[in-house]
């Protein structure tokens, strides 16, 4: 039992870092480090210059376009691209297409889709959550009824991030309302967004962004070769991507910037006449998520590791324990860096005109984004499986309960 | 980076788990706590026999040379049994002592008696006054007729009562909390004018208060150099915060599977209390905590071997605070969501709860290592 990298992970983590820094374009990296959320061609520009490096699809194997990396380069890449901070790999096109068509797509559709996918010539949207099917995913009512050689799709998603970007969206629709499993009436096809009878209407979150989007379905046709594995047995295509290699959930490197970030701020904003950085409850504070960091940073590895030994797809129960951690430690960090803030975390001042315009900031620059990255890390606990259904996922699949 | 164990350390930890399984039952234990002595001495030999009381000494002093990981197995086996028997005295605190300090002769006479299971000894530092500060030492060592003489008094000595050898520390000069000024000494447990009071601790294991009133030493029984101790005494408590870590993990597997088994047995409303999704999720987060604890206690048990002492002290003090808290919350809840039968002498749930809050309040309680990364932000 050893927990110190070997000599070659860490020469790759060096070559990752160094890429890193030598290609990130400078604006996007600092529009990220004071919070910004990266947009659409910031990450559009940082993915195709990874797809050029062969990294973007970081999970994929060789002969896709991925670097056939191990579970452990994996998550080494993860970490130091998050903690530069760089724009994520669109997960829909990476984490969650790209494994399901390399697992269950036609030759023509993995042929034509994965290398537009690597590249971000096509954003992809998930189409899964419906008003009446959240965690309770199985009772999703959007219908496919087939006609010819197209499926004509009606019905409504909601909760669809960033739709109102993507150009295709994969999703999960009723093609046998009288089956007797409610699973086993369910498909996963693949839908153009320009298809005439898709209308996107956002949902804005309450930091204020427009991230969110319901998506509605009247009369779509979809061509019958974009159904991705065998009609009606869609579920077991879903399950596949959402039991997938899930290590990246844990998002640590994330935290792991935003904790140093509120250090950094921490220097310039007072406390009792010091700085907060001297502060001993601040300290303490920072100490003990720093400790909680620690322990998932091991949870993590001992996941990886087990995911490597095991050689398969089979998710890990303990996936969970990092969804749940790691999302809490999100939610930590992004409130330690508001909290640094303060009363100059509170105002709505114009974001853009202040830190990328000519127009004089009316705040300092670090504040601005700090209360939308703490309001929109709540969601962190919501998505990809509620911590809740992560702790019933626990009781099933660890404890027998 | 590699989380498996080799042949060896499969075997022990199947070896361990067999003997315990067939002489640690519940009744058992409390057998052995009403005894005068509080732990099997029977048992102590067997301990020995299977090569345990010698796993992290050297082959050249008669035992196994295992390593920190070793040590964790067994102790997270000890754990899950709630052992009673004098081994982080003994093997841990004891032996690491003379391995990081002891002149060749030193080890050479102590250490084969040890894995022999013929000597037992206690790692006497703490006073009463200094609460957890490693430095707040009165107990002096006055040169004297080529040796030493000791005066002053150790207080919550684990199995301080019942070891034939006592490392004991004391200043040889400087004040109280100087860092300088710290010596070891090896003091046998019947030398003149040591007085030793034992008593059980909350758990059950035993402790004692040392008095030291003119106790004289020679000079080969100073362990290491004279006023340069410290070093030695912080790695002996890192050693012992590595082991109990482990041992919590145990305790918390052992609290875990109780608790599971009776949140799946226990009717009311004429279903088990586990259909309630409250409690479901309270087990979940019992889990999650294991977990983290679990990670926690492998960096203590790794960092052992890290040479540089402020990253050393930096991932111990981490991991006190990442067990402590999983310990506490898994002790408390487990309690908890066993309802009324938790709270009694006659379950084993409870005895695993006091194992953990014991451990808590060794070596420096969570609160105090807290402190100390406190004081490193940067």
């Amino acid at each position: 039992m050893d927990l110190r990298f070997t000599p070659e992970e860490t020469a790759f983590r060096e070559e990752v870092r160094a890429f890193i820094r030598d290609n990130l374009p400078a604006e996007t990296r600092e529009r990220m480090r004071l919070g910004y959320p990266p947009r659409k061609q910031d990450t559009v520009a940082w993915m195709r210059i990874l797809n050029a490096k062969g990294w973007a699809a970081f999970s994929w194997p060789k002969e896709y376009g991925g670097p056939g990396w191990t579970a452990i380069q994996r998550m080494i890449f993860l970490e130091e691209n998050l903690s530069a901070p760089a724009p994520e790999m669109l997960s829909f096109n990476i984490t969650m297409l790209g494994p399901v068509l390399i697992q269950f797509g036609t030759e023509a559709q993995k042929s034509h889709f994965l290398p537009r996918a690597r590249n971000l010539d096509d954003w992809w949207c998930q189409g899964f959550s419906e008003p009446g099917a959240g965690s309770d995913l199985a009772s999703l009512r959007t219908a496919a009824k087939r006609e010819g050689d197209h499926y004509v799709v009606n019905g409504q998603k909601i909760w669809t991030s960033t739709a109102h970007n993507a150009d295709w969206c994969f999703c999960l629709v009723r093609t046998n309302p009288t089956a007797a499993k409610r699973q086993e009436g369910i498909s996963f096809l693949l839908i153009d967004m320009k298809t005439p009878g898709i209308e996107v209407r956002p949902i804005i979150s309450i930091d204020g962004s427009h991230h969110l989007n319901e998506v509605f379905f009247t009369d779509v046709k979809v061509p019958v070769e974009n159904l991705v594995g065998e009609e009606n047995k869609g579920w077991s295509v879903a399950k596949y991507l959402l039991g997938n290699e899930r290590t990246g959930i844990a998002r640590l490197g994330k935290s792991k910037e935003r904790v140093r970030y509120a250090k950094e701020v921490a220097r310039e904003v007072r406390m009792n006449g010091k700085p907060l950085i001297e502060d001993r409850n601040f300290r303490a504070r920072v100490a003990q998520v720093e400790v909680d960091m620690k322990a998932l940073e091991i949870t993590q590895l001992r996941v990886v590791s087990a995911f490597a030994k095991a050689g398969g797809n089979r998710p890990d129960p303990l996936s969970s324990v990092l969804k749940i951690k790691g999302t809490e430690l999100l939610q930590a960090s992004s409130e330690l860096v508001m909290d640094v803030g303060g009363p100059q975390a509170m105002p709505v001042w114009q974001q853009e005109l202040q830190a990328f315009a000519n127009e004089p900031a009316i705040g300092p620059e670090w504040a601005p984004q700090m209360a939308p990255a703490y309001l929109m890390l709540r969601a962190a606990s919501i998505y990809g499986g509620t911590n809740e259904i992560q702790k019933n996922i626990l009781n099933k699949a660890v404890l027998g309960l | 980076m590699d989380f498996d164990l080799t042949d060896d350390q499969r075997l022990l930890g199947d070896s361990v788990t067999r003997l315990l399984s067939a002489e640690y039952g519940f009744e058992q234990r409390k057998a052995l706590l009403k005894t005068p002595t509080g732990w099997s001495e029977a048992l102590w030999q067997r301990y020995a026999e299977l090569g345990l009381l010698g796993l992290p000494i050297a082959e050249d002093h008669g035992g196994f040379g295992g390593g920190p990981v070793d040590v964790m197995l067994l102790m997270q086996a000890f754990g899950r049994h709630l052992v009673l028997e004098p081994y982080l005295a003994t093997v841990v605190l004891g032996a690491t002592a003379l391995r990081l300090a002891g002149t060749d002769a030193q080890q050479g006479e102590i250490l084969p008696e040890v894995a022999a299971g013929t000597m037992k000894l206690a790692f006497a530092h703490y006073e009463r006054q200094a609460r957890y500060d490693l430095t707040d030492i009165l107990t002096t060592a006055k040169p004297k007729d080529g040796g030493f003489v000791l005066e002053g008094a150790k207080s919550v000595v684990l199995h301080g009562d019942c070891a034939d050898r006592l490392i004991v520390s004391a200043r040889t000069s400087g004040g109280r909390d100087d860092a300088g000024g710290l010596s070891l000494f090896l003091v046998d447990g019947n030398a003149p004018g040591l007085a030793r009071r034992g008593y059980a601790l909350r758990d059950g294991t035993r402790a004692a208060e040392l008095s030291l009133s003119g106790v004289q030493v020679p000079r080969e029984a100073l362990l290491g150099e004279v006023d340069g101790a410290l070093p030695t005494i912080q790695r002996v408590v890192e050693a012992g915060i590595a082991a109990t870590s482990a041992e919590v993990i145990g305790t918390m597997e052992a609290m875990q599977a109780m608790t599971l088994d009776y949140l799946k047995t226990r009717q009311q409303f004429g279903k088990p209390i586990g259909d309630n999704q409250a409690l479901q999720h309270r087990a979940a987060e019992m889990l999650v905590a294991m977990e983290q604890g679990r990670s926690m206690a492998m960096l203590a048990t790794m960092s052992l071997e890290e040479e540089d002492a402020a990253e050393r002290a930096r991932s111990i003090s981490m991991a006190k605070v990442g067990v402590g808290q999983a310990g506490r919350f898994v002790s408390q809840n487990a309690v908890q969501l066993h309802g009324g039968i938790g709270m009694t002498e006659e379950y084993a749930v409870g005895h695993f709860f006091r194992r953990v809050m014991v451990i808590e309040h060794l070596f420096g309680d969570t609160a105090t290592h807290l402190d100390r990364l406190a004081d490193q932000v940067a």
